[in-house]
Formats: C-alpha cells, structure tokens, sequence
C-alpha cells in the first residue's frame, strides 16, 4: 500500500514537473536553445501568488490567473528586451544569456521578498482519506485537478486554433513555415506567453505542495529538463509523460535511497536516456 | 598601507585562481565551442581531491594523507579530468544543449554528495585538515609566495594553453567549432577531440580548485556554489573575450575586479543590516552585465585572434 502511496505522491510531483517540461519543450521546438531562466520563472509565479492570496487576501483561483498573466507578460517582456535581439545568432548565445537571466531574475526575487521560506497558508492541512488507506491533501488534489485542465488547454490549443497549428509547424520547420506565411514574431510571442504561463503555473503548484523560497525554481530545473529530455525535447506531449515518468521515479526511489539523493534520481535517467534513445522515448530533437 | 598590500595579494591570488578557471573554460568553450555549465563541479571535485590527498591528521572524514602538495594538484587535475571523460562521452555527440544540461546535473549531484557524505567530505560542516605550505595566510610572508605560486600555476597554464591554441591540434578544434561536418569530412574525429578538449579544460578546473583549497585551507559545500563557481567565470570569459587566452585571464581580473569592488560599494553605501541585500544586488549588477556584454561586444575585449595560415 506504501507503493500506491508513493506513486500518488509521484503522480503529483509528476503533474509540477509535466508543466515545468511542457514549457521548456516548447520554448525548445520554437526558439531551439535549453531556457535556463525557467526555473526561475517557476519561482517568480510563485511568488505572485503569495502577494495576491497570502498578503492581500483574495481567493486562490484569482491570484492563480493574476499569476500566469503576470509572469506570461514578464517572459513577454524579456523576450523583447534580451532574447530578441539573439534571433539571428547561435542559439548557444540564447542560452548563455538565459543563465545570466536566471540569475536575474533570483536576486531581483531575493532583493523583494527576501531570502526566507514562506507558506500560502499556515496550519496543517489535514489529509483526505480514501480507498484502501491511501491519503491526499486537498491541496494536491488542487493540483491535480489544474494541471490535468491545462493540459487540455494545451493540447485544444495546440490542435485546434490556427496559432497552434503554426506553432507546431514552426517547431517542425521553421524555414518552411515562414515561406508558407506563417508570422514567426508572432508564433514566438505566443510560444514565451505560454511557456511562461506554464512555468507559474508549475511554481504554484509546487509552492502549494511544499514551501515557497527563492531557489525553488533553481532546485527543480534538473528533473524538468531531465523530463523534457525523457519525452523528446522539443514535443510537449512527451514531456507530460517525461514529467510523470521522473516524479513517480523520484518517489519511489525514497524507498531505497536518501530522499535528499532525488534530483539524482532525475539524473541517472536522464542519462540512461541520452545513452540509449538522445531523442526521448518519444520522437523529439537530437540535433 | 599594510593593509592596502593585503588587499593587493589577497585580490591578485583570488584574480589568479579565476584567471586558471577561466582558462579552462576558454578550452572547452573558446577553442572547441562545448557549453560547460557545470564549472563548480570540476572546481569541487579539484579542490575536494587535493584535500583528501594532502591532508594531515586523524580527520572525522576521508584525507590524512599527508602528500605534498603537489601530488595534490596532480590528484585534481587527474579526478577531474577522469569524470569530465565520462560526462563528455555521454554529451558530446549530442547537441550542445545536452551537455549543458548534464554539466548542470553532475554540478548538482557533486553538490549533494558534498552536503550529505559526511565520512568522505565533511559535509555542511566542510573539510578540515587541509594542509599546504602555504596555506595560512596571515602567519608572516606566506600570503605573498602563494601569491606568486599562483601566478607562476596560472602562467604555466597559459603557456600550455596558448601552445594548445596554436597547435594543430587547436586548429582543428577550431574547425569543429565552425563546422563540425566540415571537420569530419576531412577525416577528423570529432567527438575524439572534443573528448581531448573537454577532459583538459576540467582538468585545469580542478588545478584551480586545488589551488584555491590551499590558498583558503578550509573548503566547504557553500564555496563551489552555482553562482560564484560557474557563473562568474563565464562572465569572465565572454567579458575578456572567448577563444583568446589572454582574455580569459582578462576578464578575470576584471570581472574578479569588479565583483569586489561591488562589495566595497555596497558595503559602504548601504547600513549593516542590508548586506545580504547588497549581495543580492551584485548578482542583479553582474548578471545584467552579462547580458549588456552579450548584446553590445559579444567578441569581448580581446577578440579571438586565431593565427592565419599564411603567417605561421
């Protein structure tokens, strides 16, 4: 019963990380470099949420969309900035510079609320219980829930508008797809609101399961690439699975090994997986 | 006075030890193009292997064994170099953001091995113990001989650096860089020389993490941070300039410069109580630094000067 438990947990963990991945292969299959400044992004959509419900006390679902909207604009508004102006180079340059933002980013995070752990709320929640002992918080059900419904979003989105019809054709051929018409700056605009969208949204969920504290997007940028790798960078698909995938592994693997050891965990698969499949278990990028 | 000469030495020896990593880095980035992200490890795994080897006394952790210290500077060039050939054998056929990635996890994971293996590292407590003749710098001149022990290590390892450069063995990691395929079809094995180019850049990592656990002769988990370990010697070398060893050691001491002086700033400008603020705000200073160094002189100060076929 302890496994069912521990895959729950993993599940849970799985759904933060999915969202993490979701956005890294995005940004991925459009812009082609590793965003090292993701994590952070996590962090600061985490930290939007504590302002709107923990300091000024209004319901969660709103400080939820205050948060995407916030750190999509903000992704927005770097990409204007910075990253906009590396278009034509190597995109080893993009990622060099998405490091430096990363860091950025975490001292202006450090510099406003400072470098102590905060919780949305205070006191203990108590756990729902279920079929066959096994337990769940109802924040983690919050997080279940949404990110099951932004993954529907994602994929409706993906599949059925035209903005996601050329985005996957960008991410399949972006020469062909910018000599079929297609408005790359536009397909690029909409890729950073997303990926920046999912990015809080992975940093909420993250601060409602555990705590809030500067370098919690940092220390969960391994498992997300680890997953976005996993399922193929660059296929958003296959890194809701990649993210299932390390968080369930990371979860059991307590069973065996220090919890402190999980990122570690992410990391052997990961190279497991560069070994034996570069391009993920499903079909993504090797080069 | 006194203390304006310390500050000097204590300024050129931390300048210099930043100057060795960030020639390390101009090898792998510089001449052949790889992205290593995860310097902190090789700094750690240097510093941490030369501790165990020259160690003295009965240590609550691995170490005690009393070597000199040279043998300590050839256990980390050798430690390091050994896991860089393992990282890049996995990473090094891929694309380069693979090997970003893995060098961020082998950091990481370096990272937690330090904190939680207290019978080989100490852990959060750190590694004590750490010997060297020079390793203590306020009793009498030898503040000063390490100084110029690490510039004479940093000199040797530019003259090697820069012969590697220049060789043809530098040529065609060059030619890598610009055109993989283009190399190939020459007949060049290419994961074989970026293997070369990677396992040396470490190596000299880990000799300057060696030579920074002497210099401080005490070495914690906290010192080989992402930030102060990885990220400030990639300013570095795109400040000075990638692919020109000169400017690697450039950029050092400016960027090292720099980041010092932000602390003399900061400390002075704002009250006591704020000085964690104050760091947080030389982090911000020096990662829009980068990004204003990227945008206007990606080259940095000294351009790569690569030598042309005809004038050799």
């Amino acid at each position: 019963m302890e496994i069912l438990q521990l895959v729950l947990y993993g599940t849970i963990l799985g759904s933060i990380l999915a969202l993490g991945a979701v956005g890294v292969s995005l940004t991925f299959g459009i812009l082609r470099f590793a965003n090292f400044s993701h994590g952070d992004l996590m962090t600061i959509g985490a930290y939007v949420v504590f302002v709107v419900f923990t300091v000024m006390k209004l319901p969660l679902w709103l400080a939820i969309i205050v948060s995407l909207a916030v750190t999509a604009a903000l992704t927005a508004i770097i990409d204007k900035l910075i990253y906009r102006n590396f278009r034509n180079s190597d995109p080893v340059i993009l990622l060099i510079s998405s490091f430096g933002m990363a860091l950025i980013l975490r001292s202006l995070i450090q510099l406003i609320w400072g470098p102590s752990t905060q919780v949305y709320e205070k006191g203990i929640q108590l756990a729902i219980k279920f079929g066959g002992g096994l337990r769940i918080k109802p924040d983690q059900i919050i997080i279940l829930v949404g990110t099951v419904l932004l993954i529907i979003a994602l994929h409706l989105f993906l599949r059925k508008t035209k903005m996601g019809k050329a985005m996957r054709a960008v991410a399949d051929n972006a020469e062909l797809a910018r000599l079929t018409g297609i408005n790359t700056e536009k397909v690029i605009l909409c890729t950073w609101l997303m990926g920046g969208a999912l990015a809080a949204a992975a940093g909420i969920f993250l601060g409602l399961d555990t705590r809030v504290f500067p370098e919690m997007g940092w220390n969960i940028l391994l498992p997300v690439f680890a997953a976005a790798i996993l399922g193929g960078i660059g296929n958003p698909y296959g890194a809701i699975a990649g993210g299932l995938v390390i968080g369930i592994s990371q979860e059991l693997s307590t069973q065996f090994i220090d919890p402190s050891y999980k990122p570690a965990v992410a990391f052997a698969i990961m190279v497991v997986i560069l070994i034996v499949r570069p391009t993920g278990i499903f079909a993504g990028r090797s080069s | 006075m006194e203390g304006l000469i310390n500050f000097g030495i204590l300024f050129l020896t931390m300048a210099g030890i930043y100057g060795i990593l960030s020639l390390g880095l101009n090898v792998q980035w510089g001449f052949t193009g790889m992205l290593n992200v995860g310097i902190a490890a090789f700094f750690a795994v240097g510093a941490y292997s030369s501790a165990i080897v020259t160690s003295v006394g009965d240590l609550p952790h691995w170490g005690g064994i009393g070597a000199p210290m040279i043998i300590g500077f050839a256990a980390a060039m050798i430690v390091s170099g050994i896991m860089a050939f393992f990282v890049g054998l996995i990473t090094l056929n891929l694309r380069s953001d693979y090997l970003a990635i893995a060098s961020i996890g082998i950091a990481e994971i370096i990272r937690l091995v330090l904190k939680n293996e207290e019978w080989m590292t100490g852990g959060v407590n750190g590694f004590t113990g750490i010997s060297g003749k020079f390793n203590n710098i306020f009793d009498g001149g030898h503040a000063l001989l390490y100084m110029i022990m690490v510039m004479v290590v940093l000199g040797i390892a530019y003259f090697l650096c820069e012969r590697a450069y220049k060789s043809p063995w530098g040529r065609v990691q060059r030619a890598i860089r610009e055109n993989e395929i283009a190399a190939r079809a020459m007949g060049k094995n290419s994961l074989s020389f970026r293997l070369q180019s990677f396992v040396l850049g470490s190596a000299i990592m880990g000799l300057g993490g060696a030579v920074y656990t002497h210099f401080t002769g005490f070495i914690s988990p906290e010192a080989f941070d992402p930030l102060l370990a990885t990220f400030l010697i990639w300013v570095m070398l795109i400040a000075g300039g990638s692919g020109n060893n000169k400017g690697a050691i450039l950029g050092a001491f400016i960027i090292w410069g720099v980041w010092s002086g932000t602390e003399f700033i900061t400390s002075s400008i704002l009250p006591a109580d704020m000085a964690t603020q104050g760091a947080y705000l030389r982090v911000l200073f020096i990662g829009i630094l980068l990004q204003a160094i990227l945008l206007t002189r990606p080259q940095g100060l000294l351009p790569e000067n690569a030598p042309q076929p005809d004038k050799d």
